[in-house]
């Protein structure tokens, strides 16, 4: 009660501030406000973000951290946020958001700007952290990142004598060999995510950056109005169009490609770094155990640039104890809790520093992979509107690999439509 | 009788109240909201402009005309699960209250069995018929088929005609067989001694005498139909044009908060769900709300 009673003395003093009537002092208490706090965070089924929030609450008896799992899905994740900032909840003192939603909940002013020198951020890698950003200031630490590989039959290339690709033409001259094995006859060369979400717009945005081009600039305007970005829709079309892609990638995420890639349907197969484990299962749930192995994704004239996945860490504006808050996100993403916290859970870290790791890297052969694909990833395009901005996309890749619309006619009425949101955000 | 209305009117105050409460507030929130916009400006340094401003029906016209084609096909949607999955409980559902109603071995078996989708949580029927209708799924292997159901085309929306009528098939027939069970075993037995077979009996005797039970029944999918969200969410997913259902556009409109735009179609939502139940109710239930009970009482008077 007196908790809620503050949380509403905070927020009104927010409120008042926000409105411009400017004599008050922002935020009072909450800025600087010290005490237990709430850490809204993902569901880790390997238990050790409970293990370095406990050792924390050992050190800071006074400020004692308690965790509240989100739902697992991002909509759900989204919409609990989203509930909570509507009612100016206090309820969340650190909350964990997707990277794309770093601009528009700084916008709408759901969480605070960060202090850079509180966090050490030189040793993060730069794209998530540029991600963090909104017009030049920072309002949230990436916490997990991630960049897509390209996993291939290592078993069936090394048969068929050819090199891991590095281009998407390599890819299908290589495709064309292994095709032709005995094994590989029910096989098709290569899916990644082509369902209509989140992931089509992802897959989308690697295709062009791996052409050359970009979704949008650094000021959020698109240029999908380019040679280079047409190369990338052309990329995926002509691949559902003659058979590269099988007709199925239509339906799939990331687990219905995995699923396809375990069961031998897939020569090369575009995703996270998650399913590495999963399929090096030998306890008969994969076909492809010890048989599969990863590299950079491919890309039009060399290795190709990937789409950064990933959560980040923000303080809520509507929290009375900020100071914790961002004391906590400190120490969440300090390197010493990154290598343990690797130590302890596959998730890919922040911090470039960890994937030099000796013993990490024998327990995660992908790392140096994964390193070179984080380092040259490209944030997903950083929009308030990134939402409607996302679903242009999806609508409008969707209907060009379904055939519905012509690439050029896809890619013109994308432009338009981003060019609208970039406008009004 | 003034003093007795006057009693009535206190005695009845809290039902009243209670409505006003839990129906009547959301429904005016709901028609307020949809006048209002709020979080889509931004000012010079970056921020969204906080605060609501009244737009009159600008949300409306948006959902009418800037995205007209959205909503109509989403109507379309509505109109078409509403219509074909309604039809289909209908016809299965009574043959599986006859089959409840019959007495032979096993009857309590069977009527568990027959009831198992309908106990089975949406969210949860929408995974499992995920996994039945996935490229590599039970569905494409029992017909020899290719058919990409969970993709944006036509085959989505049979996917969630069949998985709806599963689901819900055995509501229907619940509430039949409630009907069923109070028909009096005299009446068949008249009706044999007449000389109708099976199919009279059903016809003439049955079918008349569980009308009320049956429109009972229809009215209630019928209004749980147009809300329909979960099945195709889970089954097909968000934004897939093929089997965007009302509710649908409501829920990603307020995903995206936008409030206003997203209780105008949630409004737009409600006065369809209305229409439908009135026109249903005149047409072919006039004494569903209680009206024959009444004439009943009047009878022996």
């Amino acid at each position: 009660m007196r908790k809620a009673a503050i949380a509403a003395l905070v927020t009104s003093a927010l409120v008042t501030t926000a409105c411009g009537s400017g004599a008050d002092d922002p935020a009072e208490g909450g800025s600087d406000g010290r005490g237990p706090i709430t850490f809204a965070t993902l569901k880790d089924g390997t238990g050790t973000v409970p293990e370095l929030v406990e050792r924390w609450n050992s050190e800071h008896p006074d400020q004692k951290v308690s965790i509240v799992e989100l739902p697992e899905d991002a909509d759900g994740q989204r919409q609990k946020l989203v509930q909570q900032a509507q009612t100016k909840s206090g309820a969340y003192d650190v909350v964990t958001i997707d990277l794309p939603w770093n601009a528009e909940f700084a916008a709408r002013r759901w969480i605070t700007e960060l202090p850079r020198e509180q966090f050490d951020v030189d040793g993060l890698f730069q794209a998530p952290l540029r991600g963090s950003e909104y017009r030049g200031k920072l309002y949230s630490i990436p916490h997990f990142t991630g960049s897509a590989m390209l996993y291939y039959r290592e078993d069936l290339l090394n048969k068929a004598g050819v090199q891991p690709p590095t281009t998407w033409e390599e890819m299908r001259a290589a495709c064309e060999k292994v095709l032709a094995l005995p094994e590989a006859k029910d096989a098709s060369c290569y899916a990644g995510q082509f369902d209509k979400y989140e992931g089509l717009t992802v897959n989308f945005s690697e295709a062009v950056a791996s052409a050359g081009g970009q979704v949008t600039d650094e000021q959020g305007n698109p240029r999908l109005d380019t040679p280079e970005a047409k190369a990338g829709l052309e990329f995926l079309v002509d691949g559902f169009r003659d058979g590269t892609m099988p007709t199925e990638a239509i339906t799939y995420k990331e687990e219905e490609g995995r699923r396809a890639f375990q069961q031998g349907k897939l020569i090369f197969h575009r995703n996270w770094a998650y399913i590495y484990a999963l399929m090096n299962a030998t306890d008969g749930s994969s076909g492809v155990a010890g048989k599969f192995d990863v590299t950079v994704i491919p890309g039009k004239d060399g290795p190709g640039v990937s789409s950064l996945g990933g959560n980040n860490l923000a303080v809520s504006s509507f929290s009375a104890k900020q100071a914790t808050a961002r004391d906590f996100i400190a120490y969440l993403t300090a390197l010493e809790t990154q290598l343990e916290h690797a130590r302890g859970s596959a998730y890919p870290m922040t911090r470039t520093e960890v994937y030099s790791d000796p013993g990490l890297r024998e327990q995660y052969p992908y790392l140096t992979v994964l390193k070179e694909g984080t380092e040259n990833a490209r944030p997903r395009p950083s929009l308030v509107r990134y939402g409607d901005a996302s679903t242009v996309i999806q609508e409008n890749v969707y209907a060009a690999l379904n055939g519905d619309k012509t690439v050029d006619a896809a890619l013109s009425a994308m432009q338009q439509g981003l060019t609208e949101i970039a406008k009004e955000s | 009788m003034n003093r007795t209305g006057r009693t009535a009117a206190l005695l009845l105050s809290p039902t009243f109240l209670v409505l006003t409460l839990v129906v009547g507030y959301p429904l005016v929130a709901a028609l307020r909201e949809s006048l209002f916009r709020s979080g889509d400006e931004l000012d010079e340094s970056g921020f969204i402009v906080s605060g609501e401003r009244f737009v009159g029906l600008d949300n409306y016209a948006g959902a009418l005309g800037g995205s007209a084609e959205r909503f109509w096909n989403a109507f379309a949607n509505t109109t078409l699960f509403t219509g074909t999955t309604v039809a289909a409980e209908v016809v299965i559902g009574t043959a599986m209250a006859v089959v409840m109603h019959r007495a032979m071995r096993g009857r309590g078996l069977v009527r568990a069995s027959i009831l198992v989708p309908w106990a089975i949580p949406t969210a949860v029927a929408g995974l499992l018929w995920r996994w039945i209708f996935q490229a590599d799924g039970v569905a494409n292997s029992l017909l020899g088929a290719d058919l990409l159901w969970t993709a944006d085309g036509w085959p989505a929306k049979f996917a969630v005609i069949i998985a709806d009528t599963w689901k819900t098939a055995p509501f229907v027939g619940l509430l039949v067989l409630a009907g069923l069970q109070l028909i009096s075993a005299d009446v068949y037995e008249a009706a044999r001694l007449d000389g109708a077979n099976a199919w009279q009996q059903f016809w003439r005797v049955t079918l008349p005498l569980v009308k009320p039970a049956l429109l009972v029944a229809v009215l209630f999918r019928l209004l749980d139909a147009l809300r329909m969200f979960d099945l195709p969410f889970v089954l097909v997913g968000a934004q897939k044009g093929s089997v965007e259902t009302l509710s649908m556009l409501a829920w990603d409109e307020a995903n995206q908060v936008r409030y206003g735009p997203a209780a105008a179609y949630a409004v737009i939502l409600f006065l369809y769900v209305a229409a439908v139940a009135f026109v249903f109710v005149k047409l072919l239930g006039a004494d569903l709300l209680g009206d024959r009970r009444a004439r009943r009482r009047e009878v022996p008077s």
